[in-house]
């Protein structure tokens, strides 16, 4: 089965400010993008967050065949408990989910 | 019209000179550059210091100063020093002053201060955003620093004073280049577009590592221009760039209002300049700005331990799980008093995504990072040396021989200073712009 990161360009995550993180999934094609529209429902991403998919934005911008998805930091940057200070490490969440 | 020079992102990444050189040479009414972001943590903010190394900064710093001599325009830097605090406003005042004095000229330079008193804003009343901490007053008292970010009012106001340099604390990152673009008249929503598009530099171009760009403003949008060899603009890098570390790529909220750019439209001039037209700006009825607090979270220790054994890698949470409870419990016999907290975060394992890890491997080996944090220095490191003989021999089961695992420092704990914690996000509505904001003249 193949993965988000088989059929696009690049997935990237980065802190939006201290408290929100973005996901930009640069889809490369029409088709890829279908593909990634279709397949990545938003509560996927939830649940690959183990977020609330009340707090995630979602935007499918076919202009730039990209899926853009924001939420709230899973912990805000620089607290004792995280991980990551600029948010990139979480790209491989979106990036390794299986297309239906 | 308004042509605004940006030779990078931030000051201190580093930027292209001979594309500088081109920029000076196209006559431009401003050169701008960021100085900070909160995208390295809340230690700048909490400290009042700069990310970068002050010869990094001033090597650079000269390098813009001597260009907007050069064209005769004023030189504006937004957030100096990384934090933007009043501490690293006069840190660049001083680096300022070197740099003229070693050039041997003198010039007219304007500071706007950013820093708020705690106290002052503990009983002020502020408004949360979204996915704002919850604070109490006392919280918000104990905060090292507290900043609000200027707009392009502020900044406006500090070229109104005729300087040749402005030096400016926390200010939104767009702010220093939509200033001079509003004040000339030029279209509103281009002016804060513009802006928003150049504040990264290069970022919206290809080879963004080149820094330099010009931004062309006038009566109905802008124009973007990158000048290094090599860098173009399209209308897919330029669109693209409202993606970058934004929570929503269309709208911009700021000081006095907010941009929507969902009916811009982005045309190719040529192979190297992009045309952006139909952005729009919505004032608003109030005017707020943002602030930004760091207090202290605690204090650090922390100890680094390798372990290669095939059997200790395969049961290594096993392991940590088991030092943690003798760890917790030779604590209390003998330190009981010290309030701490104590995790072994495992490198190869889990250590980037915690329990959001979906893999696992087979390693080579693995690190154990012990990162203990109490109220004090003291407090931390004697937790960290009760921690020690465990990650230096604990066996997994009683029977073997004494095993010993790999530490690449001496002494193995390593005080770390404070922790810092992020703990505002949150609006303050001014009756006038520069009501929470100094500006100060010097010749």
């Amino acid at each position: 089965m193949s993965t988000v990161a088989d059929i696009v360009v690049k997935v990237r995550s980065k802190n939006a400010g201290p408290f929100w993180l973005t996901v930009d999934i640069f889809c490369g094609t029409a088709e890829a993008f279908q593909q990634v529209t279709q397949s990545l429902s938003t509560d996927r991403v939830a649940a690959a967050f183990q977020a609330d998919v009340a707090t995630i934005k979602r935007f499918d911008i076919d202009m730039l065949n990209v899926v853009k998805f924001s939420l709230p930091r899973p912990v805000i940057q620089g607290d004792i408990a995280d991980r990551d200070m600029h948010g990139a490490g979480w790209a491989p969440l979106i990036a390794e989910l299986s297309l239906n | 019209m308004t042509k605004i020079l940006i030779p990078s992102g931030a000051l201190g990444l580093g930027y292209d000179a001979e594309a500088l050189a081109r920029g000076v040479a196209l006559k431009p009414d401003l050169i701008a550059i960021d100085g900070g972001s909160t995208d390295s943590g809340p230690s700048y903010l909490g400290r009042g210091v700069s990310k970068y190394a002050r010869e990094s900064t001033k090597s650079e710093w000269a390098g813009m100063m001597r260009a907007a001599h050069e064209a005769g325009c004023p030189l504006v830097i937004g957030t100096a020093g990384t934090c933007g605090t009043d501490s690293m406003v006069d840190w660049l005042l001083d680096i300022t002053r070197e740099v003229l004095a070693e050039d041997n000229r003198t010039a007219k330079i304007a500071t706007l201060k950013s820093s708020q008193d705690p106290a002052v804003i503990a009983q002020t009343p502020i408004t949360p955003l979204s996915g704002a901490p919850s604070v109490s007053a006392e919280t918000i008292k104990s905060c090292e620093n507290i900043v609000a970010l200027a707009g392009a009012e502020q900044i406006m106001a500090a070229l109104n004073t005729g300087a040749d340099i402005v030096i400016a604390g926390r200010t939104t990152d767009t702010a220093i280049i939509a200033a001079l673009p509003l004040q000339n008249g030029d279209h509103t929503g281009g002016a804060w577009h513009g802006a928003k598009i150049g504040e990264c530099g290069a970022l919206c171009a290809t080879n963004p590592q080149s820094g330099v760009i010009t931004i062309d403003f006038d009566a109905d949008g802008f124009t973007v221009t990158p000048l290094a060899d090599g860098a173009f603009a399209t209308p897919h890098t330029v669109s693209a760039h409202m993606l970058y570390e934004n929570s929503d790529p269309f709208i911009l909220y700021e000081p006095g209002g907010h941009l929507d750019v969902t009916a811009a439209t982005y045309t190719a001039l040529d192979d190297r300049s992009v045309r952006v037209t139909g952005s729009v700006w919505h004032p608003s009825d109030t005017y707020t700005v943002k602030l930004e607090g760091a207090r202290i979270a605690g204090f650090q220790t922390i100890s680094i331990v390798t372990i290669r054994d095939a059997h200790y890698v395969r049961n290594v949470q096993a392991w940590c799980d088991d030092i943690l409870a003798k760890h917790a419990a030779k604590v209390r016999d003998r330190a009981a008093d010290i309030a701490f907290t104590c995790e072994l975060r495992i490198i190869g394992q889990d250590s980037t995504l915690g329990p959001l890890e979906t893999r696992q491997s087979t390693l080579t080996e693995v690190g154990v990072m012990a990162i203990i944090t109490a109220d004090s220095q003291k407090d931390a490191n004697t937790i960290a040396k009760l921690l020690n003989p465990y990650l230096l021999h604990h066996p997994l089961t009683k029977g073997e021989e004494q095993p010993t695992f790999a530490f690449p420092f001496s002494p193995a704990e390593i005080d770390r200073g404070a922790a810092y914690a992020f703990t505002l996000h949150h609006t303050m509505t001014l009756s006038d712009p520069m009501q929470a904001f100094r500006l100060e003249v010097h010749t």
